[in-house]
């Protein structure tokens, strides 16, 4: 089947089987930012934003996007580059393998709110796990980010 | 120091952030064949029959692989120096299946849908065997896990697979027995480890291609690509010199990865099909089918006079290395060679056990290493010893740990596997850590204990650990420094970066003894063709090791730089005056961009590209103390971890942003491993918690507030005075927690994981005594 969605700003036709989830559509299409950690939608590593909030791509059927709006880190270029300063001072990337999601809840979260706590902080971004970084340095530099420091 | 001690912004941060393909599945060619692996039901079972003709008919199947399609040829998955000291005891397939998920058959085809389809198809008939599933009843079981003929240790490690013992050692310096009868305190106590997944975010992954050379390429997320080409050759018969490895960006690794996993079934494919293929594991079998921290059931005697002096340390260890016995004797040895030096002023000491295998899910390389479970029992049992002495455990902790210049015995005897290498402590800010640590969590005010509102008690517990540098006298790493044109540099290093953040770190290195700036240094890692050797991402190496050889490189490269300067202003060598940017002599003088450009363009022209290597003749050990402060609500037994301080000696903290994010992240999978983690089975040895909803990693919510600084500390036999900081972080959370909750409500765990549930009961207990 064909699905029209729009990701990244531009419209994509994707030839799809019914049974195929976001996740893989998108990584056949080379979104090869989105990346696969688990099996049952529970490590966040595959994050896009589905009509600008954050879900996870490998539980969404690519058939459920027709009409919608899809954004992978390739279409937020420039908040990812400068996130990545904040995550750089604080050593918050290791392996950066949950980044990418990261980067896309954060910037979710600060259009939804621009002046979370850190408990709110916290809360928004649980379903990123990092196996890396212990969570604070991350949190530090997102801080700084949403402050704008 | 320009470069090296500052918190710099890693060299790959912003390109993976940005979502640039960059690991092994984004690399892979996208016609691969998709490569499954059928995996066993049973826990110990014999294929009698299988017969993949409904499969290989299956259209989109390419291929299809038994057991009867490899020689036997032994190997182990442990990626370590050769000879290794795992027994080889593994066949790429079997017709023997050892534990619940264990490589039956494979399949590779067109699309993943026909895979699995096509796996559905293979028909087996078993002969199921009764398995081993406790390994406390392993040892001299009738039912044998190895009977097979073949396999063999490669020199003497207790190896005796008739008696289900994968390895065993021992040794004693002095004698406990005696000691012990002489002490006015003998303590003992048994404590248990659990099972541990690595859980790093990336799933293991490979993909290969044959090249227009015709030669094999392998793509894999690995820590140790090296050994990967070798185990590829020998266990798959298949030419060393037709085989490259690139290792390119890894998701995480923490010892996982230091393990064959996908790679000699997907090099098959390709070699037999000649098609690209690749395999990206499930996290079912991230979990289930990759491997997993060695279990133990550690036995501590501890022995001390009134006055607070420990005279003796009995320990013995029972390791289950599962169903094979990849990094079986390494990780046992090193519970004790990483831990009881800790404890340098003992009269004697005793180390001994065995490694036996069951039918789990094997055990392997994990960040500690074995320290943690060791430091666990040891650290644990202090407290417990200080408080029937009736004396302060961190005074008694003062008077009895290793100092600067001090030795242990334990250091000549114990090595990797073999014999050790003695040296004296010429770094050890230990004393500090621990002074340093007390202040930063107010220790005075909250020891032991502070008891809230509503049913909540604080209590705080602390621990001390030590670690190693790598390998002496075996791990090896080289480095080779090319000079461009325009004077920047190309720094090619075996080295493998998987998140640890070795790149940027050897980078720096080199920028600081080039005297030039980060940016000016473009490194290119791990790649069998293209890098020098490096032994891989394991024992605490890269920062020490491949940092030294890096070190030796770039200063080599800087004395051939002024020898070319002194050439190009026709003057001696020993007028030159060189601070990274101009050479000068006297009023003569050319920078160095000027002078690669004529090296490269218009006089003398040559490449200058140097290339050195190092390996260690000791294993300089990071220390640290680390500190926990935790809240349990009496009425649930409910555990909140407060704050955890840690106070770590890495000598000189090459990047400080990095180093911290070592230590903090060792630090919180020590806090999972402490309270949150453990592989859990059902009697039939299935795993009941193969993914993250029901294996709990800690998440951000977890984690309240992490302290950690670093000691002012100088190894001299370090780069820059480095030692290392990837594994020493995990060590003391299990112990200091565990510590810090008997301290808050009286209840002693002595098994992990610290849960709610042994807690709760531990403080019933408790209330039906009084
Ligand atoms: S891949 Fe793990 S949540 Fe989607
Ligand atoms: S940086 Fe490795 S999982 Fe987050």
């Amino acid at each position: 089947m064909k699905v029209n969605v729009k990701v990244n700003g531009q419209n994509k036709v994707f030839n799809i089987e019914p049974g195929d989830y976001l996740l893989d559509t998108l990584r056949k299409e080379n979104y090869l930012s989105v990346k696969k950690g688990c099996d049952n939608s529970s490590c966040g590593v595959c994050t896009v934003l589905f009509d600008g909030k954050p879900i996870k791509s490998c539980s969404l059927l690519t058939a459920k996007t027709e009409g919608h709006e899809v954004t992978t880190v390739e279409g937020i270029q420039k908040e990812a580059d400068k996130l990545s300063d904040y995550f750089g001072a604080e050593g918050a990337d290791q392996c950066g393998y949950c980044t990418p999601g990261m980067a896309l809840s954060v910037h979710a979260l600060k259009e939804e709110n621009s002046n979370p706590s850190d408990e709110e902080i916290k809360e928004y971004l649980t379903g990123n796990l990092c196996r890396c970084t212990g969570y604070q340095s991350q949190h530090i530099a997102i801080r700084n980010y949403l402050e704008d420091k | 120091m320009k470069v090296v001690k500052h918190a710099l912004p890693s060299v790959d941060g912003k390109g993976l952030m940005m979502g640039r393909p960059a690991y092994t599945d984004d690399l892979a060619d996208p016609n691969s064949l998709i490569v499954k692996v059928l995996r066993s039901p049973h826990a110990y079972a014999k294929i009698v029959k299988i017969d993949t003709s409904k499969a290989e008919a299956l259209e989109g199947v390419e291929i299809v692989l038994t057991y009867k399609d490899f020689d036997r040829r032994p190997h182990t998955r442990a990626g370590q120096g050769f000879p290794e000291p795992s027994p080889y005891d593994k066949f790429v397939l079997d017709q023997w299946v050892r534990y619940i998920g264990d490589e039956t058959a494979c399949v590779a085809a067109v699309d993943e849908e026909t895979a699995q389809a096509a796996l559905k198809l293979i028909e087996i008939e078993w002969d199921i065997l009764e398995p081993i599933l406790d390994f406390e009843t392993a040892l001299d079981n009738e039912i044998l896990i190895h009977p097979e003929p073949e396999i063999f240790e490669n020199f003497p490690i207790g190896f005796d697979p008739k008696r289900n013992l994968a390895a065993a050692y021992s040794m004693e310096v002095g004698n406990v027995e005696d000691s012990l009868k002489e002490c006015d305190v003998v303590l003992e106590a048994q404590f248990f480890t659990q099972a541990q997944a690595h859980a790093a975010m990336e799933p293991h992954t490979v993909n290969a291609r044959m090249d227009y050379q015709n030669r094999l390429v392998l793509y894999t997320s690995t820590q140790a690509p090296f050994h990967i080409r070798r185990i590829v050759s020998q266990s798959l018969d298949f030419p060393m010199s037709r085989i490259r490895v690139i290792k390119p960006r890894v998701g995480g690794g923490f010892g996982g990865k230091q393990h064959i996993h996908g790679e000699l079934l997907v090099s098959t494919v390709t070699i037999k099909t000649g098609k690209p293929a690749k395999m990206v594991y499930t996290r079912k079998e991230v979990f289930e089918s990759s491997f997993q921290r060695h279990p133990m059931r550690l036995d501590i005697k501890l022995g001390a006079m009134k006055d607070g002096t420990l005279k003796a340390i009995n320990c013995h260890i029972l390791s289950d290395t599962g169903a094979y016995g990849e990094h079986a004797l390494t990780v046992f040895m090193v519970a004790g060679a990483k831990v009881l030096p800790l404890y340098n002023k003992v009269d004697s000491v005793k180390f001994y056990g065995d490694v036996v295998y069951t039918n789990h899910t094997s055990a392997g390389a994990y960040r500690g290493y074995g320290a943690i479970q060791g430091n666990f029992a040891i650290e644990s049992a202090i407290d417990m010893l200080c408080e029937k002495l009736g004396v302060d455990p961190i005074e008694f902790r003062e008077k009895n740990m290793m100092l600067k210049d001090e030795t242990s015995p334990i250091f000549a005897i114990m090595g990797e596997g073999t014999e050790g290498t003695a040296m004296n402590m010429e770094s050890c800010e230990l004393g500090y850590c621990v002074s340093r640590g007390q202040e930063l969590l107010k220790w005075k005010e909250k020891y032991p204990r502070v008891e809230l509102a509503d049913s909540k008690v604080r209590g705080v517990g602390m621990a001390i650990a030590m670690q190693g540098s790598g390998i002496p006298y075996i791990d090896m790493a080289s480095a080779t420094v090319k000079l461009n044109d325009d004077g920047f540099y190309n720094l090619l290093v075996g080295a493998t970066d998987i998140g640890q953040g070795s790149d940027t770190v050897l980078a720096q290195i080199a920028a600081e003894a080039l005297e030039t700036t980060l940016d000016k240094i473009i490194v290119y890692s791990s790649d069998s063709d293209l890098t020098p050797f490096d032994t891989g991402a394991y024992a605490s190496s890269t920062t020490y090791v491949s940092g030294n050889a890096v070190f030796k490189a770039a200063m080599d490269m800087k004395r051939a730089i002024v020898k070319e300067g002194a050439l190009a202003l026709g003057v001696k060598v020993e007028d030159i005056e060189y601070d990274g940017v101009v050479l000068k002599a006297g009023d003569k003088e050319i920078t160095l961009k000027a002078l690669s450009n004529r090296l490269y363009y218009s006089e003398d022209q040559k490449q200058l590209m140097i290339t050195n290597s190092y390996f260690g003749t000791k294993s300089p050990p990071p220390f640290m103390a680390g500190f926990a402060e935790v809240e349990v609500d009496t009425e649930t037994g409910e555990i909140k971890i407060v704050e955890y301080v840690s106070v770590v000696d890495c000598g000189t903290p090459i990047n400080l942003a990095l180093a911290k994010g070592q230590v903090e992240g060792g630090i919180v999978q020590g806090i999972g491993m402490a309270v949150y983690e453990e592989v859990l089975y059902t009697k039939t040895g299935k795993s009941i918690n193969n993914n993250f909803l029901n294996y709990h990693i800690p998440t951000r919510k977890e984690i309240n507030k992490l302290t950690t600084e670093f000691a002012e500390s100088y190894e001299e036999s370090g780069p820059f005075g480095a030692k290392s900081v990837g594994e020493i972080g995990i060590d003391t959370p299990p112990a200091a927690i565990a510590n810090a909750v008997y301290n808050a409500v009286g209840v002693r765990i002595q098994t992990l994981p610290i849960t709610p549930e042994k807690i709760l009961a531990g403080i019933l207990a408790n209330k039906a005594k009084k």
